[in-house]
């Protein structure tokens, strides 16, 4: 039992060092690393251009197979090629869900023509994808999504609301789940589809989120015409297809956000003008106690997963406890460190840099962190059903044809408006 | 990156689990409980014959040598099990003296426990409150211990005990002592009589120091209690498997409403925050582990964030375990009654929560200072 790399995995692990080494400076450990969703046109050239250095490099596409310019190498490669990465400043979050998801759906279900058409622009930053899964009455229960494609001939007609779609406003494609039967069950109607978001009748609006931020998109679908060729599946095994599309998710989320247990460890331990630190009381040391095993557990529950990414096994759903925990974490984190500020905790410098405002940006982002990916709450009922093999929830809608299903939005109180 | 037990180890785990398995321990623990059997040391000495409790100690002294990873695996086999065996006494105790005896003393004292001829235990306790060195008042004077001990673990089935004395200088001395007819012992009924705990009252005792001396008693101690608390943790993560495999069994077959109770979003999401705790508490355990294995410093912080994650999973998954089951969770005759109670008393018995998270917030500082 140790946490070392397997003689070849240290080897990959070394010439990805020397790669970024020669093309890459480290970035500043206590600085939150840069996510590129607010982009604008020179930081997307950036990214582009770091990417095309990956691909030039054989870094780019790790797990894809050879034939369309990747390394055919195993997700644990990929896992180390993230953690090498991500001790440099470079460009990340452009390219993530195109190359992690997209494409890996398209390999497993696109023709060779459109393989050999679209991977390798991807995989060199020219081209850029996303996903257009989730809609405004389709989130936890994503099968009840309404969007609608109906055949014309030798094309679909595609009509509806996409929303929390990540990089839309600079993508080139994107894959998206439509309904072609709404006689048919819920899970049983749906067909996906890849389209050029540059099309007629695609149109993206950024949303604002309740942090401030914008990293997510609405998109408007409004008789945007695809060719059937860019169907991917059979019509109405939809479903399957974007199983396909979540299994890639997995490896990717969980993470520990920041502000994390080393920055509240840090805050909690600095003393101001000559005043205790906060750590000095007793029910501090012990909140913080409860934080950090959560923390170290987290972190060593990912590593027995990569244990079984190292030996070739696949982890299950239980990659879900990373996510429920640290979601969770992060906002009981930065709820106590501004209450160790007092009324002090109330400020928020949006434009100061210098400003010590940290968690008072995290506590108003840590109710989406609960939220995306999926809610802690449908996470649970995966762990209960898929791990624990308790019975599945009674479903209203089970075997029901889709257009008898109640359906609707629920309203929710927004500026000016009263329920 | 390897974070799983070997295959040896993981077999010794399999062939333990079967054998207690068969050894119906949960009978024996009930039995225990209710005054109908002392805490069993003929299990006890059956389980050292197959060499599992000797495998932390090294073979010059009479262990197998088989390593901290195969004790790991047996210390959950144990708390999955409740087997009702002098199992942190005799940890404890060998640990002690494998840390801080002369080679003498070593040679002597530990092929005792690791055959099994002997029960050792450690006597720390005596008022109420938190673990520290302030609160042991016991006297240790012209090699003879006089005093009070209270709860020692197994103290009425032990044959000896290293005894935490005070010298007449005020200093902290690990004393060995055998329980000769200086020693008063009196069992103490407690909250989870299927472990046994004693009152001890040293009259004169004769004892031997343990070590060659010096200011760093206390400090051995403690760096003692740090690598028994990952092998605690690991009995801890076995007993909250078994309270949620209970649970999990029970919700999937008992019916109410016309569908099993596991249907329920309340009682699936309760369980699936059980398997949370859990499995937090087992990775928790295993960087312990990894820090045992490794034999190098700073055990501390690892083995307190292992200790306050296993106490956290027991309890939770032992409470959550009875609720879940309802009314007949709570009878004396359910299982879901030992596991709690088994629960509360390791959480008690070697440092409680608060002791661990003192240590790890501490073990922290000193990290950063260094």
């Amino acid at each position: 039992m140790d946490l070392e790399d397997s003689p070849e995995e240290a080897r990959f692990r070394k010439s990805v060092r020397a790669f970024l080494d020669a093309n890459a400076t480290r970035r500043d450990e206590s600085a939150e690393p840069a996510r590129y969703y607010e982009v604008d046109e020179a930081k997307l050239g950036l990214a582009r251009a770091w990417q095309r250095k990956k691909a030039a490099a054989g870094f780019a596409g790790i797990r894809w197979p050879k034939q369309w310019g990747g390394q055919g190498l195993s997700s644990i490669h990929e896992v180390i090629y993230q953690q090498e990465e991500a001790r440099y400043a470079v460009p990340k979050g452009v390219f993530d869900i195109g190359l992690g998801m997209c494409i890996p759906t398209l390999l497993a279900y696109a023709d060779d023509a459109h393989l050999e058409r679209y991977t390798k622009p991807a995989l060199w930053g020219d081209e850029i994808w996303c996903q257009m899964f989730s809609e405004p009455n389709a989130g936890s229960d994503l099968a009840g999504l309404t969007t609608r494609a109906v055949r014309d001939g030798a094309d679909w007609i595609l009509d509806g609301q996409k929303t929390w779609t990540s990089g839309a406003q600079f993508s080139d494609f994107g894959i998206v789940l439509a309904r072609t039967d709404f006689g048919a069950p819920k899970h049983k109607g749906l067909t996906m589809f890849f389209i050029d978001m540059k099309a007629p009748g695609v149109e993206v609006r950024p949303i604002h989120q309740m942090s401030g931020a914008s990293h997510f998109n609405e998109v408007f679908l409004s008789g945007v015409r695809v060719p059937d060729a860019q169907r991917l599946g059979e019509v109405s095994d939809g479903w399957r297809v974007a199983v396909t599309t979540l299994m890639n998710e997995r490896l990717a989320v969980g993470e520990e956000a920041r502000p994390d247990i080393e920055d509240i460890h840090a805050f909690l331990t600095q003393s101001d003008g000559g005043k205790a630190p906060p750590m000095a009381e007793q029910a501090v040391r012990f909140r913080f106690a409860d934080w950090y095993v959560a923390s170290k557990g987290v972190e060593a529950f990912r590593n027995r997963g990569l244990t079984k990414l190292s030996r070739g096994e696949m982890p299950g759903p239980e990659l879900s406890v990373a996510r429920i925990v640290n979601a969770e974490k992060l906002q009981q984190m930065s709820r106590y460190a501004v209450e160790m500020m007092g009324a002090g905790g109330l400020l928020l410098d949006r434009d100061n840099p210098q400003a010590n405002n940290p968690f008072q940006l995290a506590l108003l982002a840590a109710p989406g962190a609960r939220i995306a990916g999926g809610t802690s709450e449908i996470l649970r009922n995966i762990i209960a059903e898929r791990v624990l093999g308790l019975p599945a929830d009674t479903r209203a809608d089970k075997d029901v044809p889709f257009r008898e299903i109640a359906r609707g939005a629920g309203k929710s109180p927004r500026k000016g408006e009263t329920v | 990156m390897n974070l799983e037990f070997s295959e040896e180890a993981r077999a010794i785990g399999d062939q333990a689990r079967r054998f207690l398995e068969k050894r119906d321990c949960r009978e024996r623990a009930r039995a225990a409980l209710s005054g109908e059997a002392e805490p069993d040391v003929e299990l006890w000495r059956e389980m050292v014959a197959f060499g599992w409790i000797g495998s932390f100690i090294p073979e010059e002294y009479g262990g197998n040598g088989a390593g901290y990873e195969a004790l790991c695996v047996i210390a959950e086999e144990i708390g999955r099990s409740l087997a009702p065996v002098p199992f942190a006494s005799n940890i404890l105790a060998g640990e002690i003296i494998l840390r801080s005896g002369t080679q003498e003393q070593k040679s002597y004292w530990l092929p005792k426990i690791a055959s099994g001829e002997m029960i050792g235990t450690l006597a720390l306790h005596e008022a109420p409150g938190r673990i520290s060195a302030d609160a042991i008042t016991l006297r240790y004077e012209n090699g003879r211990l006089t005093g009070r001990k209270c709860p020692v673990p197994d103290g009425a089935q032990a044959d000896f005990a290293v005894v935490v004395a005070r010298d007449p200088d005020g200093s902290i001395v690990p004393v060995l002592a055998f329980f000769d007819e200086t020693v008063t012992r009196t069992r103490q009924p407690t909250i989870d009589d299927s472990r046994a705990q004693a009152e001890l009252h040293f009259d004169g005792t004769p004892g031997e120091r343990l070590g060659s001396g010096g200011s760093g008693a206390w400090a051995e101690l403690v760096a003692a209690l740090d690598r028994a608390a990952v092998i605690l943790a690991f009995e801890e993560v076995g007993g909250a498997q078994a309270c949620l495999d209970l649970a999990v069994e029970y919700a999937k077959t008992r019916h109410a409403f016309g569908r099993p109770i596991g249907a329920n979003q309340a009682i699936k999401h309760k369980l699936a925050n059980v398997y949370v705790a859990v499995e937090l508490a087992r990775s928790n355990a295993m960087m312990g582990a990894l820090g045992l294995l490794s034999e190098q410093g700073d055990l501390a912080v690892a083995a307190a964030t292992a200790r306050v994650s296993a106490i956290q999973a027991f309890i939770m998954a032992s409470s959550e375990s009875i609720q879940t089951h309802g009314g007949i969770g709570f009878t004396w005759e359910a299982d879901t009654n030992l596991f709690y109670r088994r629960a509360n008393a390791l959480a008690l018995g070697l440092g409680t929560e608060s002791y661990w998270k003192e240590r790890l917030v501490s073990g922290l500082e000193q990290r950063h200072l260094a």
